[in-house]
């Protein structure tokens, strides 16, 4: 997701006819995030308020408005309100929170994306925890009789110092919940921090996640459930013409076969009959308006329009400085890169409860907002009525993030054909999930760059051609979809650059597209590292160096760039390789945080094999650095995987890849040793979970470069 | 036809058909939802439980086949055991939903192997995958672990 999210913009139209069926007043002029959440409960959240709440045991616990899929937002958002609130950081826990975007959403929407749960909750959190610190401050000041300003807190702990009372936040609970919260408590000062930034703050799901007992979706088990699977069709765009359900329905355990708009759901009392009854379907598929074409013809198309067919597109110039870029008769380069399937570990699930009076979803919903509304515009209420509780989800990637909640969707279909309330929980296999689209989109780039007389650009001509990842969107882009050129527009190169044109054309294909773990730094960062590595050889420079005269020239839009990559290239250090190893440089920055990374990386029979990474990041205050470090080392996986292997392949409009026995992802003996080194910073923190992922695709293919002399215009690196 | 498997040391009467796999039995019918559903084709690893003592991947375990064998599934590694342990000591897990099929297969080799060298945990681990990259931790919880029982 973009970094900051948008406000919504609804259909209201639907969402008022829908509204009046369900007898709902009309909505109209009301801001998004009471349209959003009209029709929900209200609620009673207690003396702290929405995001605190404590109990008579001493326990603090934290309402989680983010999702947790791995990216460690129950470690740091729970450390904020500890932080302030000087919590005893062992009686910390998290709940998540229900939806309510009035209550919970950030700009209207309530969502975890755009690597934002950390610096969108930062003021909210910190807030929180201080007020409830002053209510408990001010009920011991009342109870010793003593100005509050001589009272200390520390681990759940008021003391008086003076006098030698303390009372416990249990102690004095009654008495602070009578209080009313200070509307602007007194804020820390980084300085004075004592939890946040230390190794202190650890992952609170940990225990759970080791034994088995965490909830995610797919675990979900409730009276009379009914499993559903749904036989999709096998090119994007297809529609049931024709079903034979007679075997499905002899399947012993299948209820129904019924059609839905995506499909055939099969209903079952168990996983197994559903997949088998599914199985079992015969199915003729009207491909009128199916997408039939190839990704190598969509990729050769991409191409063509960037190199010949300029003329016959619409170019939306995103950047574009002095005389402009040269056309030609430059430096020059394209690359291309697949369409990429996210393939978290849990495929896409859900479960819902329809009827009955009840309208409730159960899953790892990422951003609940648009799963109310558009489970809302299916069944007809309003948006606020529908209930989530959202479960840990077996990782997303950006996948759980869809603007038309696909899978979730799919299940309130079924859930209201079933209706009276009774559960049904919606699997996906491994099959389904993959070939279900929404990947990252295909993308090609061409490069044009005129060199001065010391070697660095003078002129920079760009363009990409890709499909748009917001178009349709209910978070309209400004102007150029930012999705698609993050990462070539602000890149400190370009500032360096005196003259430069950068162009985007959109291109219309059949296949859902979506946001893949760091957007569009999946690909942009590749190309502008990538492209600088090879300038500098050119230039006969070092490519450390290149880049430090390049950041020294773009002046403060490479300042933590050049940081960055100091505090990486002196612990690596740069140069020094492990024996056998060729080193190989990037630096980019996402979701406002800047990683530089320094990866070893050498050849096993033609396959490039990395060793130890060491990476740097500014991401701000690093609320919870072990946690920073766990991303920097998955996100690096993440990366390394789609850099070796990821691609997602159509044949006439079928997709090839659907298990992981044909779409390759990293295993342990592929898994590089990645070393963390995090800038100290007193700037707020910025993103952590997405930064990590795109550095090492270029950091390779620049080990590479150096190696054997040759540049990489195309990823995956390993073709099988 | 009920059949009776031998579950976590308690015998347990199962009504699903003999050729259902063991992981659905375990999740739907048993409730043992620790064990997880990845890909359904053994690639992934996240079903794995022991068989006798072996990692084995549980979507391709019929059920029917299974008749005096020991099964062990994360549930019945009781959730004291060192790896177990050493994985929450370093936070291993992210998303976690890998996790129950990797402590099962390092389980199984610490149990044959105490004292794994890099080579030997590649080997043991290359069949469960973590997409959340969580592989370096999990290769230090296990030599943790492995030094805990020494």
């Amino acid at each position: 997701m973009p970094s900051a999210p948008s406000p919504v913009k609804i259909d209201r139209r639907r969402l008022i006819v829908a509204s009046a069926a369900a007898g709902g007043a009309l909505l109209v002029g009301c801001k998004p995030a009471d349209l959003l959440s009209a029709g929900a409960p209200a609620e009673d959240f207690g003396a702290f308020g929405p995001f605190i709440r404590i109990t008579p045991d001493g326990w603090v616990t934290v309402v989680n408005n983010h999702i947790e899929f791995g990216q460690g937002s129950h470690a740091g958002l729970a450390a904020i309100v500890a932080e302030e609130l000087d919590a005893d950081w062992d009686k910390v826990r998290l709940v998540q929170a229900p939806a309510n975007a009035k209550v919970y959403g950030i700009n209207g929407i309530q969502a975890t994306g755009g690597s934002s749960a950390i610096s969108t909750s930062w003021d909210v959190l910190r807030r929180a925890g201080a007020a409830a610190r002053v209510m408990f401050l001010e009920a011991a000041a009342a109870r010793f009789s003593v100005p509050d300003g001589e009272l200390d807190v520390k681990d759940g702990i008021v003391s008086h110092a003076a006098s030698g009372k303390q009372a416990s936040f249990a102690d004095l609970l009654a008495d602070a919940a009578k209080l009313t919260p200070p509307p602007a408590p007194p804020l820390k000062h980084p300085k004075t921090y004592a939890l946040i930034g230390t190794d202190r703050v650890r992952r609170k799901d940990s225990r759970d996640k080791t034994t088995g007992s965490a909830r995610y979706t797919q675990d979900v088990r409730l009276p009379n459930m009914l499993t559903a699977m749904v036989a999709h069709a096998p090119k994007f765009g297809a529609k049931v013409a024709k079903v034979d359900d007679t075997a499905a329905r002899q399947v012993p355990g299948v209820v129904d076969v019924f059609r839905i708009p995506t499909g055939v759901a099969v209903t079952a009392q168990n996983t197994w009959a559903a997949r088998c009854g599914r199985d079992a379907l015969k199915i003729d598929w009207d491909e009128t308006k199916a997408e039939t074409r190839s990704s190598d013809d969509l990729a050769a198309d991409f191409r063509d329009v960037a190199a010949n067919r300029g003329g016959q597109v619409k170019w939306q110039v995103f950047a574009q400085q002095g005389a402009g870029g040269p056309a030609s008769g430059a430096f020059q380069a394209t690359y291309d890169f697949p369409y990429l399937a996210h393939a978290a570990m849990e495929p896409m699930n859900c479960v819902a409860e329809i009827g009955g009076g009840k309208t409730k979803l159960t899953f790892g919903s990422q951003i609940p907002t648009m799963d109310q509304l558009n489970t809302a515009l299916i069944v007809g209420t309003l948006p606020g009525s529908v209930e989530i509780e959202t479960l840990y989800a077996g990782g997303s990637f950006g996948r759980r993030a869809n603007f038309k909640s696909d899978y979730a969707a799919e299940c309130v279909h079924i859930a209201k054909r079933v209706g009276g309330g009774r559960p049904v929980k919606l699997v996906w296999t491994r099959e389904d999930d993959m070939a279900a689209g929404f990947y990252r989109p295909l993308v090609h780039h061409s490069v044009r760059v005129a060199r001065g007389a010391d070697g660095l650009p003078e002129g920079w001509g760009h363009r990409v051609v890709t499909q748009s990842i917001m178009k349709g969107s209910p978070m309209p882009s400004h102007g150029v979809d930012a999705t698609a050129v993050e990462g070539v527009a602000g890149s400190p190169y370009l500032a360096a650059t005196p003259n430069v044109t950068a162009e985007l054309a959109l291109m219309d294909v059949g296949v859902p597209v979506l946001w893949w773990r760091s957007v569009g730094a999946t690909h942009t960062a590749f190309v502008m590292e990538h492209t600088i590595d090879q300038l500098a050889r050119l230039a006969g420079k070092d490519p450390v160096d290149y880049r430090r005269a390049l950041y020294a020239k773009a002046g403060a839009a490479g300042a933590r760039h050049l940081a960055v990559l100091n505090l990486a290239a002196e612990k690596a250090p740069w140069g020094k390789p492990a024996e056998g190893f060729v080193q190989g440089v990037a630096v980019h920055e996402s979701f406002g945080s800047v990683v530089a990374q320094i990866a070893e990386v050498k050849l096993v029979n033609g396959v490039p094999r990395v060793g130890r990474v060491v990476t740097a990041i500014d991401c701000g205050i690093a609320v919870a650095p072990d946690q920073v470090a766990a991303q920097m080392e998955g996100g690096t996986c993440f990366g390394l995987a789609a850099a070796l292997y990821g691609k997602i392949d159509l044949k006439d409009g079928v997709v090839q890849q659907k298990n992981f026995d044909a779409y390759r992802v990293l295993r342990m003996n592929e898994a590089p040793q990645v070393e963390t080194y995090i800038l100290p910073s007193t700037h707020p923190p910025s993103g952590v979970g997405e930064p990590g992922t795109p550095v090492i695709a270029p950091a390779v293919a620049n080990a590479l470069l150096a190696m054997t002399g040759k540049a990489t215009s195309s990823l995956p690196l390993v073709r099988t | 036809m009920a059949l009776i498997l031998s579950i976590n040391g308690r015998q347990r009467t199962v009504d699903s058909p003999p050729d259902t796999p063991l992981l659905w039995v375990l999740r739907d019918e048993l409730g043992l939802t620790g064990t997880k559903y990845g890909c359904g084709i053994a690639q992934c690893g996240a079903c794995t439980v022991h068989l006798n003592g072996q990692a084995q991947r549980s979507c391709q375990a019929p059920i029917g086949s299974l008749a005096g064998v020991r099964i062990t599934t994360i549930e019945g590694l009781g959730g004291a055991h060192p790896l177990q342990a050493a994985w929450v000591k370093r936070d291993v897990p992210q998303c976690g939903y890998c996790q129950s099929g990797q402590i099962m297969s390092a389980a199984a080799l610490l149990a044959r192997n105490p004292k794994p060298t890099d080579e030997d945990i590649d080997a043991a681990m290359n069949g469960n995958i973590c997409r959340c990259g969580t592989y370096q931790r999990i290769r230090a919880a296990i030599k943790d672990a492995a030094g805990a029982g020494s």
